[in-house]
């Protein structure tokens, strides 16, 4: 659908937060704190989510329809009062096409010798 | 973790409520994985940026969504938001204007350095508190005054300017050279005088106002260094002075230097200079007065015919506002409060009304999920928007009004004659609406929305508990309270203003022209020359067609008070020098009685055969007569005054020569050939009255090129209708009143709408209990009765603290009242009757419709 390709079009570029969390999602739901973690993890430290920066982008996403509020419910012996999250149809084709717009860059990048290697 | 809390609660609450325990998680893991204060620090400063970064923008959302809730909900009820923002912006309006003037004429510091180290310094005789000082007593103050940086002295006065266009007549003030050093301000253009410029026989030099600079000499840059030429004399303007600089008040166009010569210093009792010094840092007001006292007393000692009971007084330069000027302010200010009290109360009850209307509305959004705090936010956002809207129309009402208001700004300061809106008084606007709309708008609201949440849908509808039915019966209270004090006010003020109205001044102003030509010195200084234009220009003037009599005189009445003189003999009997030994002294051509109109009661008229070779006589007035000869024949007596024996040759009537609201002294009518040459510069003969039928301003072209063939240099000035000088007098009063008035009338009618609209109110609250009670027997008329009896109750109430309140404000502002007492019997019964009449015709419709309650319909559906 054309309009949908336009609404997925006009939240690109993604702010960085969000292609983690969105990234972070695409393989489990998970609650916020386990975003967090694991985001941390993946990039070895480098990004870690202030707790304002991943709510308000959290939210935000809830609204953009790129989450949503997953049902599954804490286990036992968990924090009950977590809530978990997970990925929309939408929310994968919007970091699908955000991931695409990175590797054109990517490959622009390599096409005049700026590759990670010659760094 | 009480500070991340603490740090939470800076998100806006519905945030907080749905992500403030994942925050807090991701928090405290955070903060067990920091080592080390330095890793903690960093935490704790990240947790701040964090908050800046998200927690502004959220609120920016919130912000941004209850804005456009609220263009949607106040768009649906056109009428209330209508009526809430007129209310808010005549109440923010009128009070900003108020307070622009309160704050230009009362409050903002002098535009000077320093300004509260300036103080006057006057000469206080027995019974006055302000004297001007003689120039050897000056001499005396500045060569021994301890408590002063600086001491300076000047005199007004005014000159013919003759040189571009048509000659003019100008205000200046003659300064000495220490004067705007002692005030901190430079010129805009050239120089300040210098002790050379201020010595006897210097060449003349002049400053000029920017005004004069710009009317007269069109701004043109080449007129420092020019000259120009003032009486006929010439003067080399040395500088201009910037646009603010006013002194000493806003009319002055010119300053020259003041040049006290030795004959200056001879004279101990001529009183002429005004004084300003500068305070030494430090040195307090009471020690300035103490000491100026002192020196008065070893003055008296050293001179004590001249100076007996001559004492001092200091006082600061701030505080020389007229007395009246500022109970007139007070006035205003307690009226413009007035207004907004009721305006507030009616914005309260409002929005009471508004938000139980909502009440469904609040409760489903309440179920819907929204909490307590957003409905809150929401009502909050809606009652500021109001109030800034109404605050910001108010700004530009006040702005409108503020050259109305310029009527109000005394003419003796040196400040500029119309307020501004500048930033202090659209902060005092800002205050005002803060009050309106976050005061008396978003609390009620507020209040009454939490309780429709609480209530639930189910109860939603239903009728208001007593709590807030106490709270708009107070309203009513409060509203009567105001409207019926301020009708006081304003009734008090309507009847002083009558009284000074009928007050007969003494003469027939109806159909009289009045100019000046003031006659130049030294060119005008021998007598003889003077009477020869005054014959000139009188027979041409008197032969005009339409022309009944003319005739020249010292001073207009009511134009200048002053111009008084000690009465020294009576006679052949010495008379004791105070402020009640005076009488006003004027010399006139023949023919000045009867083109003013004032009575000859005994004797004769001044005549033109009262020449210098003839004897000195005067023509005096009726209360000159009660003073020294009373029930006795005054005609041949004699009294020392203004240096020879005068032989009393008539008597006429007495003239209100400080206008209808003040004491006059009596007064003495000179023949002007009898002032010898040189002398008493200040008398002769400056002021035409011309008695005409028809209209007397079509004569004024003919007498123009009448002067002006009697003398080219001479300028024609003050040209106006004796009627409007005397309406002029009762002005400043007349603006006053018509703002009490229009303020008081404001009030009644908010007050009517405001009273109205809470009756009917409570009584449809109780649309239930009436239906009942008449399911259950009550008569239609009862339940009227009950209504109107609730009514009548609170106007009671109200009118008897208004009462109370009006009648303090009619003794705060007694001096305003020219002897119409506070406790009025006129006024109280008129305000209380119109009062009283507005709160039962405000809840007549509410009783005929409790009345009219169908009982089988609220039983049904209630």
């Amino acid at each position: 659908m054309r309009s949908d390709d336009t609404r997925v079009r006009k939240l690109l570029p993604l702010p960085l937060a969000t292609v983690h969390i969105l990234l972070s999602l695409a393989v489990e739901e998970r609650h916020g704190y386990a975003i967090m973690q694991d985001v941390a993890a993946r990039t070895h430290g480098a990004v870690r989510l202030s707790p304002g920066t991943l709510y308000r982008s959290i939210q935000r996403m809830l609204e953009q329809g790129l989450i949503e509020e997953s049902r599954r419910r804490p286990v036992p012996g968990e924090d009950e009062r977590r809530r978990y999250y997970r990925i929309t149809e939408f929310g994968v084709r919007v970091v699908r096409a955000e991931a695409a717009r990175l590797a054109e860059l990517v490959g622009f990048a390599r096409e005049i010798g700026l590759t990670p290697e010659s760094a | 973790m009480r500070w991340y809390e603490w740090l939470l609660r800076l998100y806006p609450a519905g945030f907080r409520a749905d992500y403030g325990d994942g925050m807090r998680e991701v928090f405290a893991a955070r903060r067990r994985e920091a080592r080390g204060p330095v890793a903690v620090a960093a935490l704790w400063l990240e947790a701040l940026v964090d908050v800046a970064r998200h927690a502004v923008p959220l609120h920016v959302d919130v912000l941004r969504q209850d804005l456009r809730y609220t263009k949607r909900s106040l768009a649906r009820s056109p009428g209330f938001t209508a009526t809430v923002i007129v209310v808010s912006a005549l109440g923010i309006g009128m009070n900003t204007a108020v307070f622009s003037v309160i704050d230009h004429v009362l409050v903002r510091p002098l535009p000077f350095a320093d300004p509260d180290a300036l103080v006057r310094v006057w000469e206080a005789p027995r019974g006055y508190t302000r004297l001007e000082a003689s120039p050897p007593n000056y001499r005396d103050w500045a060569e021994r005054a301890e408590s002063f940086e600086r001491i300076a002295a000047y005199n007004v006065r005014s000159a013919n300017l003759v040189g571009r266009g048509d000659p003019v007549r100008l205000q200046g003030a003659a300064v000495t050279a220490d004067l705007l050093p002692l005030l901190g301000v430079q010129p805009a253009r050239g120089r300040w005088f210098t002790p050379e410029d201020d010595a006897p026989g210097a060449p003349g030099t002049v400053l000029l106002s920017h005004g004069a600079w710009q009317q007269v000499f069109g701004g043109d840059a080449g007129v420092v260094g020019a000259t120009i030429r003032l009486d006929g004399l010439p003067y080399v303007v040395i500088g201009v002075m910037p646009p603010e600089f006013r002194f000493p008040d806003r009319r002055v166009a010119f300053w020259t230097p003041l040049r006290l010569g030795p004959a200056d210093f001879e004279d101990r009792n001529n009183n002429y200079l005004e004084v300003i010094a500068r305070l030494k840092p430090g040195v307090s007001l009471d020690r300035a007065r103490t000491e100026m006292r002192g020196i008065m007393a070893r003055l008296e000692a050293e001179h004590p015919v001249e100076n007996e009971g001559v004492s001092a007084n200091v006082f600061r330069l701030r505080d020389e506002i007229p007395r009246n000027a500022r109970l007139l302010l007070f006035a205003l200010l307690g009226a413009s409060l007035g207004v907004l009290l009721i305006a507030c109360t009616n914005v309260a009850s409002l929005q009471l009304a508004r938000s139980l209307a909502r009440r469904r509305e609040f409760a489903t959004r309440g179920a819907l999920g929204a909490g307590r705090e957003r409905i809150a936010r929401q009502l909050l956002t809606e009652s500021v928007v109001l109030a800034t809207v109404g605050g910001a129309v108010g700004v530009l009402l006040a702005g409108a009004t503020l050259p109305l208001l310029a009527r109000l700004v005394p003419a003796s300061l040196p400040i500029a004659g119309t307020p501004s809106l500048d930033p202090r008084v659209l902060g005092f606007a800002l205050a005002a609406t803060a009050l309106t709309g976050i005061g008396f708008g978003a609390l009620p609201a507020v209040r009454a929305g939490r309780g429709a949440i609480a209530a639930g849908l189910r109860d939603a509808a239903r009728g208001s508990t007593g709590h807030r039915r106490r709270t708009r019966r107070a309203l009513v209270v409060i509203e009567v309270t105001a409207s019926v004090a301020l009708l006081i006010a304003s009734g008090l003020l309507i009847r002083a203003l009558g009284e000074v109205r009928s007050q007969d001044p003494g003469f027939r102003a109806e159909g009289v022209l009045t100019l000046r030509t003031w006659l130049p010195w030294p060119r005008y200084a021998a007598t003889a020359d003077r009477t020869a234009f005054y014959r000139r220009v009188l027979d041409e003037v008197r032969a005009l067609p339409g022309v009944v009599s003319a005739a020249y005189s010292s001073f207009l009445p009511m134009v200048m008070g002053g111009g008084i003189w000690p009465v020294e003999e009576v006679d052949g009997q010495p008379r004791e020098r105070s402020a009640g030994e005076t009488a006003s002294l004027r010399f006139v051509t023949a023919e000045w009685f009867e083109t003013l109109g004032i009575p000859v009661l005994a004797g004769r008229p001044i005549s033109e055969s009262d020449t210098r070779d003839r004897p000195a006589v005067a023509v005096v007035s009726q209360s000159f007569v009660d003073r020294y000869w009373p029930g006795e024949d005054p005609i041949g007596r004699t009294f020392h005054f203004a240096f020879f024996d005068r032989r009393v040759v008539g008597v006429v009537g007495d003239v209100r020569v400080r206008g209808l609201e003040r004491t006059s002294e009596p007064q003495v009518y000179l023949p002007h050939q009898q002032v010898p040459d040189s002398a008493l510069m200040f008398y002769p003969p400056k002021d035409l009255a011309v008695r005409a039928e028809g209209d007397p301003l079509a004569l004024v072209p003919a007498i123009r090129e009448i002067v002006r063939r009697a003398d080219p240099a001479q300028p024609v000035s003050n040209v106006a209708l004796l009627e409007d000088i005397v309406a002029e007098n009762t002005a400043p009063r007349v603006v006053q009143l018509r703002l009490v008035a229009a303020f008081a009338a404001l009030a009644f009618l908010l007050a009517a709408v405001g009273i109205h609209g809470l009756l009917s109110f409570t009584a449809t609250q109780r649309t239930r209990e009436f239906g009942v009670r008449r399911a259950l027997g009550a008569r239609r008329r009862t339940l009227s009765a009950l209504v109107l009896r609730d009514g009548a109750g609170l106007g009671l109430a109200g009118v008897a603290l208004g009462a109370l309140l009006g009648y303090a404000a009619g003794r705060a502002m007694q001096a305003l009242l020219f002897g119409i007492p506070p406790a009025d019997p006129v006024t109280f019964t008129v305000a209380i009757g119109l009062a009283l009449l507005m709160t039962l015709l405000g809840s007549l419709p509410p009783a005929l419709r409790a009345a009219a309650v169908d009982p089988n319909t609220v039983v049904r559906d209630g």
